[in-house]
């Protein structure tokens, strides 16, 4: 690598109030380079994007586009300088069609109006480019999370030209969607563009990553070649720590699990085969299954999110009936959903109303908790959760990511739960954060809950689950106990060649 | 920040916010907004502090501001817990009408008073509810759902009232909008109780709190088992039940129902109340006495304008020009810019970090 960095960052420090989230971080993506750049949340990763592409401004240090100093106002400006970006959470609208996505803001015009019909033929070829054959009429939002990243990274990918920032791109597709993206990812990287890549999954960066760069509390720890790495070493530089998931215990054992909490016979609806389940006391049944493959609808039914047409539930022996989420938080259910900006936190409350909120709506309207109880609770579940927040009266949507899912999960402790949902309880959070909500669950499992947890992680599901549970076409597929308890056996499950079909 | 190791428990301890002193509440710029409004009528107008005991009864200009104030007030302690749940009611001004046109036909049809009020109370009472099924049950977004009665309503008014002004001279009726208690207005009594008693019913439970939630998001208050549904519903029909009151008072006031007229356009009054107490379109954080308030802002002045003699259609420019002012100092800029002076002295040792 001898040429010139296509952008680098020298010397760039960033304070907020007190804090120097950026302590003199040097930075350099080379062209026809993927340039990881990890580090735990709050080590100061996107605010050295953000300095990157132009939305903060770095309050020391300097920024060079090809060896020329340059100053980025804000990042439409950084974008005319070819620097693209696409952000964990997909930035588009969501109703309007994927073709006016793509071009919004530069649609081919004749004689001022828009050309829809080349926009829409141009959309397709470019959807087709990565391997989309799908409607670009239709509206963003009734494609899958997965499908909308990929528009979002095709929209970023046609508007810069040099740089390309792609912050968690791969958070919510499944393995497929992961290589087509990287397959992507490698020709754009071959036509020489520099391509600064944001993950969780370490292994994704081992397989795409040319170079790392890891930051560790503002201050960049290394920059080097990823050959020269291994996994190890990546996660002690990020944490300063060896952490990896213990690995499945054999005091798991399907012998010595105990009473049956809930009990879910012939539960379905349209699309949706009936399933059975039951789930024991102390037991954790993980979930695997691709995108798509009914893990979300499953948990859904469950918690009454979608009302069942058929079958029973039955809590501790007794049946009951889950029509809505109210009725299933009445008898004990909590669910940590998949989009937790979406459905899990109120945003503009503080941290200590998104704890306390469950438990209110259980109690009802008229069984006020007052303010010292729960100023009481919340500390409680925020010491036990290890939440850091710098008060609880603070809003909830100032917290990170992994904060943010340790209050929702706080929320569900609150109302001692008899069996709890997780879904994706890992997704978009960073390593430290990550291993916590494993040992968590580990822990919450220990002390006799009944756990229901969805990963796209299968070494994840590994290492907490009792039982695994796989889902293939909408439908459970395949249950896997003890001794069976493997990730290739997983895999071998999803792919269609499970080894005990349930009937 | 330090990472705590697994088994060694960080001490994080909240710290206690502070309670909030006077000084706080008195520095809002809901306060001072009144404050100024109130100087300038003062400036304008040097009687208008003037209180007068006459009759047995209150007499002065600041009394009668409160008094024209009260069914903007009324409508506006309804509208803030509609406004918290992201939504809006534009029907008030027309079950106002109603209201008062079902009290009207009664009395002078003979039905006696107290069944008159009921009746004209609880056609309030399914107005709102009629609101909070289009919202709830159709899903129909609230401005359009309301719109359909803020249209229909005053129709509805017209057949009851048969497209006349009924007028009427029930005691009672006439008792609500006109009597005094203790010396002040009927209106304002009705008002100060139903905003107090608003206030504690929120505060006290849980209904504040889960307002707030399902304003904030609908789809996180569903999946954490609250019944957004039955909120709403109960936030509608409260909000019917506040226009019926203010519809009362309104016919009790001109002896009579105007199907026509009465409370016309003052949806967007109690709206711009709510708003200017600083209860946000977007729903969530709410507070019902700031927005009686915000009531008592604009009709503080609009009685400024008129008894200062300037032309009634300065009023709109007026009235226009201070909300602005109000919501700049409300707005993110401002607090920044505020709080910015107080962070440059040195922070507490216990700050993190």
């Amino acid at each position: 690598m001898t040429d010139t960095p296509v952008l680098e960052a020298r010397g760039v420090v960033k304070i907020f109030g007190q804090h120097r989230a950026l302590d003199t971080v040097d930075f350099a993506a080379m062209p026809g380079e993927v340039h990881a750049l990890l580090g735990e949340n709050g080590a100061g990763k996107s605010t050295l994007i953000k300095i990157l592409t132009g939305a903060y401004q770095p309050d020391a240090g300097e920024l060079l586009l090809d060896g020329q100093p340059i100053t980025l106002r804000d990042p439409l400006h950084g974008q005319g300088y070819g620097i693209g970006t696409v952000y964990q959470e997909v930035n588009l609208l969501p109703n309007r069609s994927v073709a006016e996505n793509l071009f919004l803001g530069r649609q081919p015009t004749r004689f001022g109006l828009v050309r829809r019909h080349e926009i829409e033929a141009r959309a397709r070829q470019l959807m087709a480019g990565y391997g989309l054959d799908i409607d670009v009429r239709a509206e963003l939002s009734e494609f899958s999370v997965a499908v909308q990243q990929i528009v979002a990274i095709a929209r970023a990918v046609e508007l810069s030209g040099k740089v390309l920032v792609l912050d968690e791109p791969t958070a919510s597709l499944d393995r497929t969607e992961v290589q087509r993206l990287f397959a992507v990812i490698r020709g754009l990287k071959a036509k020489g563009l520099a391509i600064i890549f944001i993950t969780h999954f370490l292994d994704q960066v081992f397989d795409l990553a040319d170079r790392v760069t890891i930051l560790r509390n503002g201050k960049k720890v290394a920059t080097q070649p990823l050959s020269t790495l291994n996994t190890t070493d990546v996660v002690r530089m990020m944490l300063g720590k060896d952490v990896a998931f213990e690995h499945h215990p054999s005091s798991l054992s399907s012998g010595a699990r105990g009473a049956v909490r809930v009990q879910f016979q012939n539960i379905g609806r349209k699309g949706m085969a009936p399933f059975d389940l039951a789930v024991h006391e102390g037991e954790v049944v993980g979930v695997a299954g691709l995108l798509g493959s009914g893990r979300t609808e499953v948990a859904r039914l469950m918690f009454g999110v979608d009302a069942s047409e058929v079958g029973t539930f039955e809590v501790d022996g007794k049946p009951v009936t889950i029509r809505n989420p109210a009725q299933a938080v009445a008898v004990g259910f909590g669910f940590c959903p998949e989009d937790r900006k979406l459905d899990g936190i109120f945003g503009d409350l503080s941290v200590r109303e998104n704890i306390i909120i469950a438990l209110q709506a259980k109690l009802g309207w008229f069984k006020a908790l007052n303010r010292d109880d729960q100023i009481e609770l919340a500390g409680r579940y925020a010491e036990a959760l290890d939440i850091r927040a710098a008060n609880h009266d603070m809003p909830v949507r100032l917290l990170s990511g992994g904060n943010q899912q340790k209050v929702i999960l706080a929320r569900w402790l609150a109302i001692d739960p008899t069996f709890l949902i997780l879904d994706e309880p890992t997704r978009g959070i960073d390593v430290g954060a990550h291993a916590e909500i494993v040992r968590t669950i580990n822990r919450l499992r220990e002390e006799g809950l009944a756990l229901f947890v969805i990963s796209s992680e299968i070494d994840e599901v590994v290492a907490y689950s009792n039982r695994i549970v796989v889902m293939r076409d909408r439908e459970m597929v395949a249950e896997l106990t003890g001794d069976a308890i493997a990730t290739d056996a997983i895999v071998q499950a999803i792919a269609g060649t499970p080894q005990e079909v349930r009937a | 920040m330090t990472r705590p190791t697994v088994d060694l428990r960080p001490a994080s301890l909240p710290p206690n916010p502070p309670s909030r002193p006077m000084l706080t509440y008195l520095a809002r710029p809901q306060v001072i907004a009144l404050a100024a409004v109130l100087l300038v009528n003062w400036l304008l107008f040097p009687g208008f502090f003037s209180v007068t005991w006459q009759d047995g009864r209150f007499f002065g200009s600041l009394i009668d501001v409160l008094n024209r104030g009260a069914p903007v007030a009324i409508l506006a302690i309804g509208m803030t817990a509609v406004i918290a749940t992201k939504g809006v009611d534009l029907s008030v001004g027309a079950v106002m009408a109603i209201s008062g046109a079902v009290a009207a036909v009664l009395v002078t049809s003979g039905v006696s008073a107290p069944v008159a009020v009921l009746a004209a109370l609880g056609a309030g009472l399914l107005c709102g509810l009629w609101n909070g099924i289009l919202v709830t049950v159709l899903e129909i977004q609230p401005i359009i759902a309301t719109l359909v009665l803020m249209v229909a309503g005053r129709g509805l008014a017209q057949l009851i009232t048969e497209g006349t002004i009924v007028t009427f001279s029930d005691p009672v009726l006439i008792f609500i909008g006109t009597g005094s208690f203790l010396g002040f207005p009927m209106p304002v009594v009705i008002a100060l109780v139903l905003m107090i008693a608003a206030t504690l019913i929120v505060r006290r439970t849980a209904l504040g709190l889960l307002i707030e939630a399902v304003g904030v998001n609908r789809s996180a208050a569903r999946f954490a088992g609250l019944s957004a549904n039955a909120l709403l519903l109960i936030v509608y029909t409260f909000a019917g039940l506040c226009a019926a009151i203010a519809g009362l008072i309104v016919a009790g006031d001109i002896r009579g129902a105007d199907a026509n007229n009465a409370g016309l356009w003052l949806e967007l009054d109690a709206i711009l109340a709510v708003v200017i107490g600083g209860t946000s379109l977007m729903g969530g954080r709410f507070s019902i006495p700031m927005a009686v308030l915000g009531a008592v802002i604009i009709q503080a002045m609009n009685t400024g304008i008129l008894i200062s003699g300037f032309s009634p259609q300065f009023n709109l420019v007026v009235k226009s020009a201070v909300i602005i002012v109000i919501l700049v100092l409300q707005s993110p800029l401002m607090a920044q810019a505020f709080r910015r002076r107080p962070s440059a002295t040195p922070p507490k040792s216990g700050t993190p970090q």
